[in-house]
């Protein structure tokens, strides 16, 4: 399939970027909400290529950067029991809990396991009857849907020994406690367009309108990104703020409704603490009470921790926009990738991180 | 660890009770739960986000949105910095 790798096409991003130029009069500032997102435009330097003033805030949206430090202790603490297999994507190995990561109970002989999909998890547990397997439910509307499909298959095939250490957080509150912040800056959203095509797009208007600001769903392709960018300028410059899906290969207005049934039966929204924000009101899942048995939170007494954020790391203030990653004092210094104070420099969608992997190279170029 | 990526159904199974697919990623090949995509046929592109198609891919809106972008630098070219001009 050709249109894969159009895309990227360096001439169509010429032109799309010389409409930027062609339509913008004035400074502006626009968030992409999405790590992905943030990743993309680094890595193919499209903030470079934008006209004077026009600038990307990089949101709170890479599940790894937001996950609580108190859910890190909680997974430190569930993976070092005895008898424990504990599950986890790549790169949460190496967010720092208050004082360790998952990678430090691994080498102290923990059973700490990367699985590419929550199915893996499942099948370790049935494979390993005498053993409790957890897997370490983070993410946005993305990846929940996942593990509400495992959660549903534990259940229904009868495997007891799995459960779910869940920090599920959702987007649309995210953008409103962002535009409530009263040192807020954002002009307009880039929607993350994967979040979109599970959920659909209906949570948007109301914000657009609330707030007075553009949305445009956007997908991760250079040239996704820049339609986007330039999509939210033409409604900037025209004093409009609507939602509109610059990305409807892979959204439709009512997402996918499987995954959004599925998604209702397995949890319920609930107050989400974020990490270095804080608590956002109805912005996360947890298990509803059909599927509380799967908690490992109840099945593992993991209460009375004592959390400690480093002090150097601000982390918080680049998550909603306050702070570009190379402004914080630490950036490149304490802190790299091998060696990170914050979750922001772990995840390769992490600002921080992207920060430190593209921006010295000082390249501007499109795919 | 958010991204989705798109890829093309290569066979479909069931297992236990569940439908799975084969897909293929540019050549590296995995396992995929297609509970969230049903009516997806082998040859079509899914979405695919840890183990799970998320959304089928619409070819159609592709190359809409690809012409679009053709459009746009063509309007610029035959009405010169319009917009520009416009300040
Ligand atoms: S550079 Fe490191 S210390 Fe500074 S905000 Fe980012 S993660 Fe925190």
């Amino acid at each position: 399939m050709k249109y894969l790798d159009e895309f990227s096409n360096p001439d169509l991003a010429r032109r799309l970027v010389d409409q930027i130029h062609a339509v913008t009069t004035r400074p502006w500032a626009m968030m992409e909400v999405c790590g992905g997102q943030t990743h993309s435009i680094i890595r193919h330097g499209i903030d470079q290529l934008l006209p004077e003033g026009v600038e990307m805030i990089h949101g709170p949206g890479c599940p790894v950067c937001v996950t609580p430090l108190e859910i890190i202790d909680k997974a430190l603490a569930i993976a070092a029991q005895p008898g424990v297999i504990f599950c986890s994507f790549g790169d949460m190995l190496r967010v720092p809990g208050s004082s360790q990561d998952l990678f430090g109970i691994k080498s102290a002989g923990g059973d700490v396991r990367v699985v590419y999909s929550p199915l893996d998890a499942l099948k370790l547990a049935r494979e390993n009857p005498d053993r409790q397997v957890v897997f370490f439910g983070i993410g946005f509307e993305t990846t929940a849907p996942a593990n509400a499909m495992t959660v549903y298959q534990a259940r229904r095939l009868g495997i007891p020994n799995f459960s779910l250490l869940v920090s599920h957080v959702l987007v649309p509150p995210a953008i409103a406690a962002i535009m409530e912040s009263p040192r807020c800056r954002v002009q307009a959203f880039l929607a993350a367009g994967h979040v979109c095509s599970v959920m659909g797009t209906a949570e948007y208007p109301p914000l657009a309108e609330k707030y007075g600001v553009p949305i445009v769903v956007t997908g991760f392709e250079p040239l996704d990104i820049l339609e986007g960018i330039r999509r939210t300028l033409v409604q900037l410059e025209s004093g409009r703020h609507e939602l509109e899906n610059a990305y409807p290969r892979a959204v439709r207005a009512e997402g996918n409704v499987a995954a959004m049934a599925m998604l209702r039966d397995v949890f319920e929204v609930t107050d989400r603490t974020w990490r270095g924000i804080g608590t956002i009101p109805g912005s996360g899942w947890r298990l509803s009470e059909r599927y509380r048995e799967f908690d490992a939170e109840l099945r593992f007494d993991v209460s009375g921790l004592h959390t400690q954020e480093s002090a150097l790391c601000r982390s918080g203030e680049v998550l909603q926009g306050l702070l570009k990653p190379n402004e914080c004092a630490a950036f490149g210094k304490q802190c790299t990738p091998r060696n990170p104070l914050g979750a922001t420099m772990v995840s390769s969608e992490g600002a921080c991180a992207a920060y430190y992997a593209y921006r010295r190279l000082d390249l501007v170029q499109i795919s | 660890m958010c991204l989705a990526v798109p890829g093309r159904v290569l066979s479909i199974t069931e297992v236990d009770g569940t439908s799975m697919a084969q897909v293929d990623f540019g050549g590296v090949r995995k396992d995929v739960c297609l509970e969230y995509v049903p009516d997806v046929a082998v040859g079509e592109y899914v979405i695919v986000h840890v183990g799970f198609a998320i959304q089928r891919l619409d070819e159609a809106s592709a190359q809409e949105t690809l012409a679009n972008f053709e459009r746009l630098g063509i309007l610029k070219e035959e009405f010169g910095d319009q917009a520009g001009a416009d300040r």
